[in-house]
């Protein structure tokens, strides 16, 4: 049905081709159009999936038709980060290893979007093997923040971020680790969630660190993230680390507003190494939520500080691990004999794994997987991995604790606005970029990133934390920032 | 069950990392780094780890390790086959097939 | 064949040195399941390559394991077959590269294992400690493919070919402690290891076809000594093998040792038609496995209720059938070993329950009946024969041959017997025909009473081969030299 508006919200969009108003196809040709025309400029995507995107909406519309409901979703364009699998289509990890590699099968989360009627509209450009937090070390080239293309998106989902920051699709999926959604959530100003570790089933997505891993969506208004996540959230029997149990739906509360919440500042992440133009939008969102009847007060998790060195031991050897199996044997790069070839006799396996591996995998991937390896050795274990493992229990109990007094905990997301792209080399100070994110993923709790302002044009996103299983509550003080604060629009918006 | 040689003895008090820890974790993870990327990675790596002395130098004592968010225990499934993956979809991916196998150069070493 | 003496110690022959040879067994068994450990693809052997795989059990990108429930309980039934106590467990990744494993990490149990502290006895009374039985996945087959000659041999090869069918397939590690002392109790205990895994039902153990591997860790010392360096012997493919293994690398090992030699601390290979184990990979190699628990999976903490339902299902083993088959005999439990491991033991026991002498049930079982006969043998009839033969009625001879008959038609002894003309000679019968022949051999008698005890032995056969010619075979060997004695005596 062409002539309507094409909407730009998901919700809107689904409510609107599920009435039979706006045809999936005109919703999706419309976002390939944006892209079409601004994705040089930004190269969110490593594949934009022109024809299977039509195909998807063509079957979408032939529901409707047929007088049935498509689902939730109905007609949705999505952005699917790509470390998720989909089936018969390139899943790169951005990495040159698993270049044009298509998987024999779809992630949990990708049949459910697809069950539920969305549009698979692209895979999108990532840190190769989603480490990192700019998106610099994507093997195929960095994105661009849309909102200043001299900038950095963050990562590593960065280019799920800017594909909605664009406004090339209203929602996408990223992957958090130790922030790799809301950090570039926060750079694009976007919404960007990481739910509660096993609320989401980690099947299908490439394994950065399983015991950190979270999928999480993306999208410019809090409503749509709470939509994405009400249908990709569940139990799946195929990941042993699933909650078992059905999840509160976030979508009916939302409006309920934070009146009598008690919510708390995380002190230690309020402090130095904190731009102070960030900590400003933190105390602004403080008096958002005190006008909409919230009780805030300072929150301590002192064991937060530590949180940074217990990452950086325990995710490089879940990573060491889980990437050995790049090793040119099954599927992926495989790198035959070369001419300059050091030593004698037949070109053995063990050196073809090597220089597979080698030529297959970028600096940031072989910093953490020796990094990984290392922690792990004999000798090593105890010191390292080991230690950390147990620092994160006490990261868990200050957790706990603070619970105790608030219903939901609030922080900065990154410690700055984007810096621009090549300004960061060191590894270590590209590190501090997850100083107030990743103790969320040591505890497994959910927190999420909201677009609360800007600083020189540049968005800033502040953090709200829950504990296990709060992404209801989280969601509800979601929406009383964003009521808060002037949207931000989509770089570049649909044609209507 | 075979016992993990030490292959590397345990780090005196403060050591940093070293050069030839760098080599050896890189071998171990059947990555070749030129001598560049030896000089290069080493200090990178150093610093990371120096960073960490804090968890190093905390005293955790009975604090039990946390390897999963949740006390999940005992997830099984039912002992019932089903589908397997189409092999021709697997093998099309595959570097080098044939007769329905996965090709590899020779293997020398003996299985660990 | 290396001499082993009472203490079970061996003396060199080149130096009379007394050494004592210690073996640690490790055997990897695959779990009789359905389906693969993680993933639920056929538990299948013989299949066309890649034919039962699947992202799991490829180790795709992205996928993720989920555990059989029936590999536990058939884990733990294993475990509490063996005495071991259950413990809660996780699981661990042992890491490092070979082509067959899709992951190049293993999922096994390392500082938590499933099943601890156990023991198994051998049939001869011995008792294996066993440390620990854990559940692990096994990897993929590698097949070396060469040019010309070579029989597959790593070391010939061109290329190499790789099966993932086998990966994943659930195994349980039993690993003993070094508590044997000779390659007898070796093989004993691989034998007695097997009978348990195929009572509880929990793999079909054939070392032939790879279901069963068995490793052996052997050291050798000076009594008193503490353990020497030990070398693990591998591709060891049946109990012969087994055997011809441990006591090649106890002769190596003490033959390096007296000539002032080390051992290396090593894995060996054992070359069947060389007769020899071999060294395998260079220690440079040695693998620091990098244990960490697998943060892919849960921990495992069975219900006392499933430990108690296990307990109560289990069946009786074989030590246990062992034992009940010696109180009833009254004999030692080795002696009736071979009963058991027949599965023949039920029939002992319930004709020795009837009424059967229990020493003649045995000796009938072990020598006179083959297994398939057994299934349809009743015990009754098997009572009823032996206690014809304790009564005189029949001789062992007879004895058999009826059996046969019993085996064959399923009829009772009495019919078969009479059926046979095998009546009961009358004693007094049986005497007037000794008489007989003595009376028509009066110069052998007179050879037989002038004989001394060596003479006699021989010159008894005589008159007895007489008699049974006489009696067309009927007459009892042992009544014919009572008799003869007898008269012997008289004379």
């Amino acid at each position: 049905m062409s002539g309507s508006a094409v909407p730009t919200t998901a919700a809107a969009i689904a409510n609107a081709v599920r009435a039979g108003e706006v045809s999936a196809v005109d919703v999706v040709d419309a976002h390939l159009a944006v892209i079409d025309a601004h994705e040089a400029e930004v190269h969110a995507f490593n594949e934009v999936l022109h024809d299977h995107a039509r195909a998807t909406a063509a079957e979408v519309d032939r529901t409707v038709a047929a007088g049935g409901d498509p689902g939730p979703l109905a007609g949705v364009p999505i952005a699917l980060k790509d470390n998720l699998c989909t089936r018969g289509i390139a899943t790169t990890c951005s990495s040159k290893i698993l270049e044009g590699w298509r998987p024999p099968y779809d992630a949990t989360v990708v049949q459910l979007l697809a069950g539920a009627g969305a549009v698979a509209v692209g895979k999108t450009n990532l840190d190769e093997f989603a480490m990192g937090s700019s998106t610099e070390n994507s093997a195929f080239g960095a994105t661009r923040n849309p909102r200043d293309t001299a900038k950095v998106p963050g990562g590593s989902s960065g280019g799920s971020a800017a594909a909605v920051a664009a406004g090339f699709a209203p929602v996408s999926l990223g992957s958090d680790t130790g922030g790799s959604i809301r950090q570039p959530a926060s750079f694009c100003g976007v919404v960007g969630v990481k739910p509660t570790y096993g609320a989401v089933s980690r099947y299908g997505l490439v394994a950065f660190a399983s015991s950190l891993d979270q999928i999480g969506p993306f999208s410019a208004t809090v409503e749509d993230s709470a939509l994405i996540l009400d249908v990709i959230a569940g139990h799946d029997p195929r990941d042993s680390t699933s909650i078992p149990e059905a999840l509160v739906p976030i979508t009916p509360t939302l409006g309920d507003g934070v009146d009598g919440l008690r919510i708390g500042i995380v002190s230690e992440l309020m402090g130095e190494g904190i731009d102070p133009a960030v900590t400003a939008r933190v105390q602004a969102a403080a008096e958002a939520f005190e006008a909409a009847g919230a009780k805030v007060g300072e929150a301590s998790v002192p064991a937060v500080t530590y949180g940074l060195s217990a990452y950086y031991l325990i995710a490089p050897a879940e990573a060491s691990s889980n990437l050995a199996r790049y090793d040119g044997v099954r599927y992926g790069l495989r790198v035959d004999a070369t001419a300059d070839r050091q030593g004698s006799g037949p070109w053995t396996t063990a050196e073809m794994m090597a220089a597979t591996r080698t030529a297959g995998f970028g600096a940031e991937v072989k910093r953490r997987i020796m990094l990984g390896t290392y922690a792990l050795s004999a000798g090593y274990y105890d010191a390292y991995y080991g230690k950390a493992l147990k620092v994160r229990t006490l990261i868990a109990r200050d957790f706990d604790a603070a619970y105790e007094q608030f219903d939901l905990l609030l922080s900065p997301t990154a410690p700055s606005t984007a810096f621009g792209l090549g300004d960061v080399s060191d590894p270590l100070t590209m590190y501090l970029n997850d100083v107030c994110t990743i103790p969320t993923n040591l505890a497994g709790h959910p927190a999420m990133s909201v677009p609360f302002g800007t600083a020189d044009g540049l968005p800033i996103g502040v953090q709200i934390l829950a504990p296990a299983l709060g992404e209801p509550t989280m969601f509800r003080a979601a929406a009383v920032l964003e009521a808060a604060v002037a949207p931000l629009a989509p770089t570049w918006e649909v044609a209507r | 069950m075979a016992e993990p040689s030490a292959a590397t003895p345990a780090p005196a008090e403060g050591a940093s990392l070293t050069r030839d820890d760098v080599a050896h974790v890189a071998h171990l993870a059947r990555l070749n780094l030129t001598d560049a990327e030896l000089d290069l990675f080493t200090p990178q790596l150093a610093a990371v780890l120096e960073h960490a002395q804090d968890v190093e130098a905390l005293d955790v004592g009975d604090v039990p390790p946390m390897s999963h968010p949740f006390p999940l225990v005992n997830v099984l499934r039912p002992d019932e086959v089903q589908p397997c993956v189409d092999r021709d979809e697997v093998l099309a991916v595959a570097p080098a097939v044939e007769d329905g196998r996965f090709r590899v150069p020779p293997i020398l070493g003996e299985e660990p | 064949m290396t001499v082993v003496d009472r203490d079970n110690l061996i003396t060199s022959p080149t130096t009379g040195d007394q050494w004592e040879l210690v073996v640690g067994l490790e055997v990897h068994c695959e779990l009789a399941t359905a389906t693969k450990i993680f993933c639920s693809c056929p538990n299948q052997f013989g299949d066309e390559p890649n034919t039962n795989v699947c992202p799991v059990c490829l180790g795709l990108p992205g996928s993720l394991p989920v555990l059989n429930h029936q590999v536990v309980e058939l884990a733990m039934r294993i475990g509490r077959a063996l005495q071991c106590t259950v413990e809660p467990s996780v699981f661990a990744r042992k890491n490092y590269f070979y082509p067959d494993m899709p992951k190049d990490y293993q999922v096994s149990q390392y500082d938590k294992p499933t099943n601890v502290e156990g023991f198994l006895d051998l049939p001869d009374g011995f008792r294996v400690g066993i440390e620990r039985a854990h559940i692990e996945e096994d990897t993929g087959k590698n097949t070396h493919v060469s040019s010309g000659s070579g029989g597959g041999r790593i070391h010939d090869a061109e290329y190499s070919l790789v099966d993932y069918n086998r990966a994943g397939v659930p195994l349980v590690e039993i690993v003993g402690k070094p508590d044997i002392r000779t390659s007898e109790h070796a093989k004993a205990y691989v034998d007695e290891l097997r009978a348990i895994l195929l009572a509880i039902g929990a793999s079909d153990a054939k070392m032939e076809e790879g279901s069963m591997r068995a490793d052996a860790n052997v050291s050798v010392r000076h009594p008193g000594d503490p353990l020497g360096k030990r070398c693990e012997i591998k591709n060891v493919n049946s109990l012969r093998s087994l055997g011809r293994a441990i006591e090649y690398e106890a002769r190596r090992q003490i033959d390096l040792l007296e000539s002032g030699e080390t051992i290396r601390q090593e894995t060996r290979h054992w070359d069947e038609e060389g007769g020899r184990t071999r060294p395998g990979r260079s220690k440079e190699d040695a693998d620091d496995y990098r244990y960490f628990q697998e943060p892919d999976l849960v921990p495992l903490d069975p219900s006392a209720e499933w430990i108690a339902a296990i307990d109560e299902s289990l069946p009786t083993l074989p030590a246990q059938r062992r034992s009940l088959l010696a109180q009833a005999a009254a004999v030692d439990p080795s002696a009736v070993a071979l009963h058991v491991a027949r599965g023949l033991d039920g029939l002992a026991l319930a004709a020795i329950e009837a009424g059967g002498d229990a020493g003649r049930v045995l000796n009938h079982i072990e020598h006179n009946l083959a297994v398939e006969g057994a299934e349809s043998l009743d015990p009754a009839h098997l009572a009823a024969l032996v206690t014809m033969e304790v009564q005189g009625d029949l001789t062992a001879t007879q004895a058999k041959t009826v059996l046969a008959e019993m085996v064959a038609s399923g009829n009772d002894p009495a019919t078969i017997a009479a059926a046979k003309g095998f009546e009961a000679m009358d004693t007094s019968e049986l005497e007037a025909i000794v008489d007989g022949i003595i009376a028509d051999n009066p110069d052998d008698w007179a050879k037989y009473v002038g004989a001394d005890d060596k003479g006699r032995k021989k010159l008894s056969g005589f008159f007895t081969g007489k008699v049974m010619q006489a009696t067309k075979g009927q007459a009892d060997g042992k009544a014919v030299n009572a008799i003869l004695a007898h008269r012997l005596a008289a004379s």
